[in-house]
């Protein structure tokens, strides 16, 4: 989190502790605090829309607004990994419906296990991507193509899986439970007590770490703060959940994976490979990653989170059609992490971004919803806030290479 | 000053790109606490001669030979698995990363105990470690958490010759080292190479720059159109014995040459 802090005793020079603050002012407006520019866009757009409509920031619609965002989060997690690579994968939609439409049949047309057909369904995502990454890495075809290619493929793959009907009725409680399911507020408070305990104990060891090692860091207040945030943040979303059904399974399933694949890419090798891959490629490779693998573990990663994502929305809509993962499903999908700060030219970016992008995207969309507005107004305001995005992760770019090189 | 047995010796050396004979049976070597300045016109296949020592490039034909054992340098990796360090012009550093992800690229610790299982980096450790080298290389960075995109070209450099020491080589191949520095740049780079030399690491250093090869090296190989026409003494040669060499002008450079 805090990469601003991190001076080793023998090689730093005097008074950084001055320049400290006009950096963080720097990293704010040339981007990278981007996650911190779009916690303030958030709040302005809720504040907006709770003025025009005062039921928006109601525990009953902000829980809606959990489970609306949760398939489209969980694809967008999945689409950060593509994006770091400077790739872009366009099939996420398809495939997600093409995950969905593979556990419903399985389920409900061949008896399987309600667990055997959503795994089937996420191992076809899996192998989706594995051949996508493939294609892309060994034949160096543009991965735009391949998954341009892939969105066509996959969404005749839905067609044929789903046959004739066009529509089927998921009823199987476990699949429908996914989506539907609401915890006591007991369960609910000892969720958050558990999630700001263990970051708690992540930090505090992080740090004890640091300090044994002799490296200087932003102390321990600093790590107070964090850990006060982080737990304002946990009691409030509780708080507010339980002032209506209460803790919802789908939530937690997308804050296990957004928590869980912020680690992979953040703390492992593999998660730093990526980065450098998107980077430079050709530093990565003179320094020994293998590339085209990592490559292809991150298509892979994308195209099996489109499954649990398409599965979540299965769930949720409690049938598959035609329709699924199609519309504008892949476009948010892609859109939010890049709204909420991943950069389209690769290296830059976090998971944490698919999450707060689906926020952005989805509160828009849930309080144009509210105020009654017409698709055609949706989509129009969605693609300016999308474009505005763009530039301003272009913009930093410039700012970032004129400023680079002295 | 150097070993009887080299560190490092290219037997016959060739590599061919279509028509073109970027390398032609070129002997090189390369001792302990030894410089070797590398120079050449453009195209007369110095480059080409790293690469190829690196595991870049596959030679057409010829034998290298590490600490006397003859070796087969098909990918990079085996130039690092055999001790062979490469810092190439164009620096191959990450810009989006930080100094301490940079140096470590390839070559990430991880954390003891839980932090095996769950494949968590050392970052502590890395940062540490980062710290130490930098500090015993008399190298200043400002932050080691810096991206390196916003280091300057001189710091930019440093760090990528620092990050050829962690995997502990023998050899480190500089190509360009002082290319598009400044001159108080320059000198700390040039400190940086003979830091190098008293370690007892053998170095080979590509440059156009004559003058910056006869402030550190001790030996100039020169190559031109692809062959060696050229291995002086840095003490006992002229800038412009090694200039004649390079553009090949009068055969006395190449007696000269002969004779070193």
């Amino acid at each position: 989190m805090s990469a601003s802090a991190g001076d080793a005793a023998p090689a730093v020079a005097e008074g950084q502790v001055a320049s400290t603050r006009a950096e963080t002012l720097r990293r704010f407006v040339q981007g990278d605090l981007a996650s911190l520019r779009v916690v303030v866009g958030l709040a302005v757009i809720w504040l907006i829309f709770q003025t025009q409509n005062d039921r928006f920031l109601s525990a009953e619609n902000l829980t809606n607004l959990m489970l609306q965002i949760t398939a489209v989060g969980l694809i967008s997690i999945g689409v950060v990994y593509v994006l770091l690579l400077g790739e872009i994968d366009l099939s996420v939609g398809a495939v997600s419906g093409l995950a969905a439409a593979v556990m419903a049949v399985l389920n409900v047309k061949h008896g399987w296990s309600p667990y055997l057909a959503i795994a089937a369904a996420v191992l076809v995502g899996t192998a989706i991507g594995l051949l996508q990454g493939a294609l892309f890495s060994r034949f160096g075809v543009p991965s735009f193509v391949v998954t341009l290619a892939g969105l066509l493929a996959w969404q005749g793959a839905l067609l044929q899986v789903l046959g004739s009907t066009g529509s089927i009725n998921i009823t199987d409680p476990k699949i429908t439970g996914l989506a539907n399911t609401f915890y006591s507020d007991a369960v609910g408070w000892v969720v958050a007590a558990l999630v700001v305990g263990a970051y708690a104990a992540f930090a505090l060891v992080g740090h004890r770490r640091r300090v044994a090692a002799g490296l200087t860091g932003e102390g321990l207040a600093g790590v107070g703060i964090r850990i006060g945030l982080v737990a304002i943040v946990a009691i409030a979303v509780v708080a507010v959940l339980n002032a209506d059904r209460g803790l919802p399974l789908a939530l937690l399933i997308l804050l296990a994976f957004v928590v869980g694949m912020e680690y992979v890419v953040k703390r492992t090798r593999f998660g730093r490979h990526i980065y450098a891959v998107g980077g430079n490629a050709e530093a990565a490779r003179r320094a020994g990653i293998p590339i085209n693998r990592v490559r292809v573990a991150a298509f892979a990663i994308c195209s099996t989170m489109a499954a649990i994502g398409g599965i979540m929305a299965a769930s949720r809509l409690l049938a598959v059609n035609q329709n699924s993962g199609g519309s504008d499903l892949l476009l948010l999908a892609i859109a939010g992490p890049v709204i909420a700060g991943t950069s389209l030219f690769g290296g830059r970016g976090s998971v944490w971004t698919a999450l707060l992008g689906a926020l952005v995207i989805g509160s828009i969309s849930n309080g144009m919803d509210l105020l009654a507005l017409s698709s055609a107004v949706k989509f129009m305001v969605t693609g300016g806030v999308l474009l505005i995005a763009v530039i301003v992760d272009a913009i930093a770019r410039q700012q970032r290479q004129a400023a680079g090189r002295i | 000053m150097a070993s009887n047995t080299p560190l490092l010796e290219i037997d016959r050396v060739s590599k061919r790109f279509g028509p073109v004979q970027a390398l032609d049976r070129v002997d090189f070597e390369v001792h302990s606490g030894e410089v070797v300045g590398l120079v050449g016109d453009n195209g007369a296949g110095k480059s080409t001669l790293v690469k190829a020592i690196a595991g870049i490039h596959q030679p057409d034909g010829g034998a290298m030979r590490f600490e006397g054992a003859e070796v087969s340098i098909s990918r990079p990796q085996d130039a690092t698995t055999l001790g062979i360090a490469t810092v190439y012009q164009d620096l191959a550093l990450c810009d989006n990363l930080d100094v301490v992800a940079n140096l470590f690229l390839g070559r990430e610790e991880i954390a003891p105990g839980p932090g095996e299982v769950s494949r968590q980096l050392d970052e502590t450790r890395m940062e540490h470690r980062t710290g130490e080298l930098l500090g015993s290389l008399s190298v200043t960075i400002p932050s080691l958490r810096s991206e390196v995109g916003t280091l300057s070209g001189g710091q930019r450099q440093q760090v990528a010759v620092a990050r050829s020491l962690l995997g502990e080589p023998k050899v480190v191949l500089l190509d360009e080292p002082t290319a598009a520095l400044g001159v108080a740049q320059t000198a700390q780079v040039l400190e940086l190479i003979r830091r190098l030399r008293e370690r007892g690491l053998g170095i080979v250093m590509i440059s156009h720059n004559l003058a910056d090869v006869f402030e550190v090296a001790d030996r100039i190989v020169v190559l031109r159109l692809g062959r060696n026409v050229g291995s002086f003494e840095a003490e006992t040669t002229t800038e412009e014995h090694v200039v004649s060499a390079i553009t090949g002008a009068g055969a006395g450079a190449e007696e000269g040459g002969e004779a070193a």
